[in-house]
């Protein structure tokens, strides 16, 4: 069983589809870790893999997949680490997990997160938070911190999460494994249960890069049930890259200067990597995002205000939650909605609520618009200059449990180096580039719209060059 | 800053009852969050267009054609009060009248 367990969900497909390795044999060796962890990292196992087709004759070869909860499975609970949708199982299956399904990758189970995607800690579900398999005392990061602690501990060869301003990459960097971010309209938001609708991308959380790539591969794609998502400019290619001649990187002081607190030893390995990138012949240069510093400030307006409407929906009337429903209707409303919303989405839901309301809309909610505007200009000129733009992907390495949960700004800054991107639209990757005190770095690249194919090969050469080695948060 | 009276205000708009702890807390940490935020106002940003959406599509319509839904049962399954009367069938709410006794 260690040599299934070792082996990447690639090699796995790959073992699958030449009659090495059995599917149910994979299938049942990956369940049986994820219904006995340790980590609280899933929130329900699946008992078998659901029928239906060969798994070795489909590209993901019955790799079994773990599905961050806020994705709607037919049947399934799914209840975006919320108590306002305890037990809640959808009439329906998100677009994503269909297309992935029917590609060959069964679904093992679904995965804690921050209630709502609305964390960066994972201490915000109302399900309990999930422990780091690097050191069971710190956060996995989050939103998606249920699918990266699984992946990285070896309790699923691979995952999806969601990303709205760094909750693929920031747990992913925590975590020690590989996360992307996509354009922005790469993958169907249809089944995905909203957090902010404009920034909202569904993306892959894996062991390595290539697993990233053949699973982001399958996701692409235009939906006639999500009128934003389009169709992906040809297949995402599987990386080759052994080297980086010829690509241009560009450093932002901005996010890589101390205004986002950056720890000595994050700072240490992601220069470390940078001299790695060199020696792979790309050359390294200071670039400026002006307006980047201000993301942050225009995101935490952004987000709260699609939030806040997003989230009328959680009313006691068609799903979920009902409180006092002998009450008047707007008291069942609001006790509905004071019941079921943990203090986090209460916070976001008054924020966003605040930044909309009449008389402050212009100031807040259409500033933070105009300084959307001006970030995206900011990546288009470095963009003329430069191939892509790195960066650490948080600015620090994973945190003792309950260490920030008294300070929600100090919280939000997690998402520093990450949240430029997410208001641009463009897609970003965080690989691990090495530990810093026996806990995992990452290391952040992004790139222009669909660039990801060539994304994915510079992090590959990057990825070898590193030579980062997870095995022992697979115990 | 915000007060006691603009977070009830808030909450009222949001529909979220807050004990008096929570308006306490609300109060102290919107005004922190919101404190850092205020730094965006002092950019000049005269004449730029507001972004509320970076994917360059206008408008993309399907033909008006019936498509298949979930049928009522499907879409009750879940509700709270489902209402199957003589009449159809519904999602069940309480009374929008205040005062109306049950």
């Amino acid at each position: 069983m260690t040599e299934l367990i070792d082996l990447t969900a690639a090699q796995a497909a790959r073992g699958v589809q030449t009659g090495e390795i059995g599917a149910a044999e994979l299938f049942e060796a990956y369940r049986r870790r994820a219904a006995g962890e340790e980590l609280n990292a899933f929130l329900w196992v699946a008992d078998s893999p659901a029928a239906g087709g060969s798994p070795a004759d489909r590209p993901l070869g019955g790799v079994p997949l773990a599905v961050k909860d806020l994705f709607c499975t037919e049947g399934v609970p799914s209840q975006a680490g919320s108590r306002i949708l305890e037990g809640y199982r959808p009439p329906y299956t998100a677009t994503v997990v269909a297309k992935l399904t029917a590609a060959g990758a069964p679904l093992l189970g679904k995965t804690n997160q921050d209630e709502f995607a609305m964390g960066s800690s994972n201490e915000n579900s109302g399900y309990g938070a999930v422990l780091n398999p690097w050191d069971r005392g710190r956060v996995p990061g989050g939103s998606s911190g249920g699918s990266a602690a699984a992946v990285a501990a070896g309790l699923a060869p691979w995952a999806i999460g969601t990303d709205t301003g760094g909750s693929i990459r920031q747990p992913a960097a925590l975590c020690g494994i590989v996360g992307l971010k996509p354009t922005y309209g790469a993958c169907s938001r249809y089944g995905m249960i909203a957090f902010a609708s404009s920034l909202d991308q569904a993306g892959p959380l894996t062991r390595d890069v290539t697993d990233a790539a053949l699973l982001f591969r399958h996701m692409v794609g235009h939906d006639p049930c999500d009128s934003t998502s389009v169709e992906f400019p040809g297949q995402v290619a599987l990386p080759v890259a052994e080297d980086l001649r010829g690509i241009r990187l560009g450093v932002p002081e901005e996010l890589t200067g101390d205004a986002g607190g950056v720890q000595s030893g994050v700072r240490e390995s992601f220069e470390a990597t940078l001299n790695l990138a060199e020696g792979l012949g790309a050359s390294v240069e200071p670039c400026r995002l002006p307006h980047a510093p201000h993301a942050l400030s225009a995101y935490y307006l952004i987000a709260p205000a699609e939030a806040s409407a997003n989230l009328a929906r959680y009313d006691g009337v068609r799903y979920g939650l009902r409180v006092d429903g002998d009450a008047d209707l707007i008291t069942m409303y609001s006790r509905t909605r004071a019941r079921g919303f943990g203090p986090e989405v209460k916070r976001r839901i008054m924020l966003g609520t605040y930044a909309l309301s009449s008389g402050y809309y212009d100031a807040y909610y259409g500033t933070a618009q105009k300084v959307r505007t001006k970030i995206s200009e900011d990546f288009r000129v470095a963009f003329e200059q430069f191939d892509f733009i790195a960066t650490p992907t948080s600015p620090w390495t994973a945190f003792e449990l309950g260490s920030k949960t008294d300070d929600p700004l100090a919280m939000y800054f997690n998402d520093f180096c990450t949240v430029p991107m997410s208001l641009a639209g463009i897609p970003a990757i965080s690989i691990p580039s090495g530990l810093s005190e026996g806990l995992p770095v990452g290391f952040h690249l992004a790139g222009p719209a669909f660039s990801e194919s060539r994304l994915l090969d510079v992090a590959y050469a990057l990825e070898r060059a590193i030579g980062f080695d997870g095995r022992v948060a697979r115990t | 800053m915000l007060d006691r009276a603009q977070v009830l205000h808030v909450a009222r708009l949001a529909r979220l009852e807050l004990d008096d702890d929570e308006v306490q807390r609300m109060a102290a940490e919107l005004s922190h969050v919101l404190d850092h935020i205020e730094k965006i106002r002092e950019l000049d940003l005269d004449g730029v267009a507001p972004t509320s959406h970076v994917v360059d599509i206008v408008n993309r319509l399907r033909a008006d054609e019936p498509m298949p839904c979930f049928p009522p049962e499907v879409a009750l399954a879940a509700a709270p009060e489902p209402l199957r009367t003589a009449a159809g069938t519904g999602f069940g709410v309480p009374s929008p009248l205040a005062d109306e006794s049950p």
